[in-house]
């Protein structure tokens, strides 16, 4: 058998995360003289440092422990960004259906969620109308149900993740998280991931070997990807997630606000959409 | 009855109480750097008031179990050395954890008391157990954590009667606990917690 090991072993001293992942997750058979050991290790110069490591990776386990067990607000979360999609899709599926059946019998017919609307508020005229008029208003209705979960969204995502929603704005803050899978397997994943979550066919595509690799997945929603040229896009987008992820860190490992990495990113991009100058 | 090192009476308006030196956790009374340590909201404290020889002399190493939101063992902390303080529901912990971080010694653990594995990883042993906390099965709890205690040290220990029984008399429950305690520990004294809390049981003990 093994034998017992710290907390510290295999640990970086320099990060906290790691340890604190230890901590929640590692056991021993019985307590030991951990702080000699762990000088011993080599994992800190004296006690006293190795006091302070521990301060700082307890106070992190505690926090992500407590975060998962109270919230898991972003399982909440989540629930709501997919069913917004789900919502929205389907409204604009069945208002398409709604325009494609009224031009079978009026030439003036629209189209879209808009014509959808003005269809739901007229008076059926006979048993079809009324069918067709019933179609357009349940879509009318999800697209006021999937308005009703954005704005939902768009209040719990600060809450669950304010590092993050404020550098990608609530919504795609959400959709990464949901990518993801919830916010601490988002503070795991490397930024290069962050980075294509949600480009997974064309990333698996690139890996069987026969095409580019991706630049970016959902984050090319956001203005820094999309409104930057196209022959710098990339560069935007590796910086965008750099930052995305750092903000997921913090978001979950800690409580603290972090606006300096809004000021970072802003001066990055500013500086990347420079280059074309040149 | 001495005080460890770090606890001092002192006079609060016109009341003189106990007091450790730290960072304010909520609103109890402050004189200077010292802020009060309220008997009522704390066993440790009451244990104090009730005159009990607790053995601490200050800067000893501390495992707290039932650590809730961190009332007492901040104050723990301001006095002691490395102070470990399992809890087991998150919704304490966030308090507790305001608590710690302005605490370098002091070292939260999101953990079940009942299942020592599951810290000994971080826990060193050390001089001094406390325990608080309201489950059924407090001797078992103590029991399952003297491995944590050096050989001299002491373990401080709260019975809450009503966790183990609200239907028995208080005196009943409480000679059933020290039985069952008896077996890995030697009691050194015992002391009802009243006036400041209601059927508990103040205990010293030291491991067999």
């Amino acid at each position: 058998m093994d034998e017992d090991e710290g907390w510290f072993a295999g640990v970086s001293p320099g990060d906290p995360a790691a340890g604190a992942e230890r901590i929640r997750a590692g056991d021993a058979s019985a307590p030991a003289e951990w702080p000699e050991l762990a000088v011993e290790a080599g994992f800190a110069d004296t006690t006293d440092e190795y006091y302070e490591h521990l301060h700082g990776a307890t106070l992190a386990a505690a926090r992500a422990a407590v975060a998962e067990r109270e919230g898991s607000d972003d399982r909440q979360l989540v629930h709501a960004v997919r069913a917004m999609d789900d919502c929205q899709r389907q409204a604009n599926e069945l208002a398409e259906r709604v325009a494609e059946w009224a031009g079978s019998r009026d030439a003036d017919a629209g189209t879209g969620l808009a014509y959808a609307r003005d269809l739901a508020a007229r008076e059926p005229a006979n048993p079809v109308e009324r069918e067709l008029v019933g179609l357009a208003a349940d879509a009318v209705s999800l697209d006021e149900r999937a308005d009703r979960l954005r704005a939902f969204v768009e209040r719990t995502a600060p809450e669950v993740a304010p590092n993050l929603s404020e550098l990608a704005g609530p919504v795609l803050a959400a959709r990464l998280i949901s990518l993801a899978g919830g916010l601490e397997s988002l503070a795991k994943k490397p930024s290069g991931t962050v980075q294509v979550l949600g480009a997974e066919d064309a990333l698996f595509a690139h890996l069987q070997g026969d095409a580019p690799s991706p630049k970016h997945g959902v984050i090319q929603a956001h203005e820094y990807v999309r409104n930057t040229r196209p022959s710098q896009r990339g560069s935007a987008a590796r910086a965008l997630a750099g930052k995305l992820s750092i903000a997921a860190r913090v978001d979950h490992y800690s409580d603290d606000r972090r606006p300096a990495l809004a000021a970072e990113l802003d001066e990055r991009i500013e500086r990347i959409r420079a280059r074309d100058a040149e | 009855m001495t005080l460890p090192a770090g606890v001092e009476r002192r006079s609060f308006g016109s009341q003189t109480a106990l007091a450790t030196r730290g960072e304010p956790v909520s609103d109890e009374a402050t004189d200077g750097e010292w802020r009060q340590w309220d008997p009522h909201r704390s066993k440790l404290a009451a244990m104090f008031e009730a005159g009990m020889e607790t053995g601490l002399v200050g800067g000893e190493s501390v495992l707290y179990l039932g650590a809730a939101a961190g009332t007492t063992v901040s104050h723990v902390a301001d006095f002691a050395g490395p102070t470990y303080a399992v809890e087991f529901a998150a919704r304490p912990m966030r308090d507790l954890l305001d608590v710690a971080e302005s605490r370098s010694n002091l070292f939260p653990l999101l953990k079940d008391a009942r299942k020592p594995g599951t810290y000994a990883h971080v826990v060193e042993p050390v001089d001094v157990l406390v325990q608080d906390v309201a489950t059924r099965g407090q001797a078992r709890v103590a029991r399952a954590n003297r491995q944590f205690l050096c050989a001299e040290g002491r373990l401080l220990l709260a019975i809450k009667a009503r966790s183990e029984d609200v239907t028995r008399a208080p005196d009943d429950v409480f000679a059933d606990v020290l039985a069952d305690l008896r077996e890995e520990y030697e009691v050194l004294e015992t002391e009802r917690l009243e006036p400041f809390h209601d059927d508990h049981l103040g205990v010293v003990a030291t491991p067999r």
